[in-house]
């Protein structure tokens, strides 16, 4: 909630499925909004989604940890395109 | 034996031929680009690897200082401190080309003109450990910023480099080898058909000069 003080549109939700459909939202009027980032907590309920504009500029769905600190989902991400473009996991 | 039937004349032949050479040139260029995006790309997960590890570590000590912003103030009142901004943002979005991935560059701005300018509230009803976390959340943003420039060039990049390593193993692979084969076709059965007529004139020849004045 700190990033609505440095000017950010926040939108917080609780549960998973409220996590789809305001992303789904955020997503069609895709014009409007860059950057989205996601907590690593709602990455499970929204792979599908977040898969889903991977290959386009925009927008740049980007996880990061939430409260309760780093889960390495991050990570992850990071990992899947080098396995994509290399072939092989080489980190 | 090629594959698909091919008519094994000098006008195919020709075809093959120049279909091999663009092919060879293609895939000689395609392998170039691949090894150039490869190096960029080794650039970019390396640069992405440190910045995460920057915005996790930056994220986790501005949430530990929030919580003890709202363990020293009531919840109701932090609340209110920060419902509404004072700063609000915009972003602008470019692109730029490497090697023909089009990859966003972000361009942050600030409606205010002062960044330091974050902390939508007066100071003598919050406090202190408040504005620390605000501090500590507006420098790990500069970091979260380049982290999604960085991160969303490297998917792209990931992708065009699986297409590109695709079509340079097709033209290495299929491509090549089927025009070569043809070409090889071709080339044998035209030299079959010269040697067959050649034998046939000379059996004409003898025939004819046989029947002519019983030469031998």
């Amino acid at each position: 909630m700190g990033f609505k003080a440095l000017g950010l549109d926040v939108f917080p939700v609780s549960g998973d499925e409220e996590a789809l459909s305001v992303f789904k939202k955020l997503t069609r009027e895709n014009e409007n909004y860059a950057i989205i980032y996601v907590e690593e907590t709602f990455c499970k309920a929204l792979s599908a989604e977040i898969d889903r504009f991977k290959g386009s500029p925009t927008p740049a769905v980007i996880l990061i940890p939430g409260k309760a600190g780093s889960l390495g989902l991050g990570q992850s991400a990071l990992q899947s395109a080098v396995l994509r473009a290399v072939g092989s996991d080489i980190l | 034996m090629p594959k698909a039937a091919i008519t094994p004349t000098r006008m195919v032949l020709n075809q093959q031929k120049t279909r091999l050479k663009t092919a060879l040139r293609g895939h000689k260029l395609l392998k170039d680009k691949r090894d150039e995006l490869m190096r960029q790309f080794m650039d970019v997960v390396r640069k992405n690897r440190e910045l995460r590890t920057r915005v996790e570590e930056g994220l986790t000590e501005a949430f530990s200082a929030l919580t003890v912003a709202s363990a020293v103030m009531s919840p109701d009142m932090l609340e209110q401190s920060i419902l509404y901004p004072r700063q609000s943002v915009e972003l602008a979005m470019q692109f730029k080309n490497i090697m023909s991935v089009n990859v966003p560059v972000y361009e942050f701005k600030t409606k205010n003109a002062d960044t330091g300018d974050i902390y939508p509230y007066g100071f003598a009803q919050t406090s202190g450990e408040l504005d620390d976390a605000l501090a500590i959340l507006s420098r790990v943003f500069e970091d979260m910023l380049e982290l999604a420039q960085v991160e969303k060039a490297m998917q792209l990049m990931a992708e065009e480099i699986e297409k590109t390593r695709r079509r340079v193993n097709a033209l290495e692979y299929v491509m090549i080898p089927e025009c070569q084969e043809n070409i090889k076709y071709i080339t044998m059965k035209l030299e079959e058909n010269d040697r067959s007529s050649k034998v046939r004139l000379m059996k004409v020849k003898d025939m004819v000069l046989e029947k002519a004045h019983n030469f031998r």
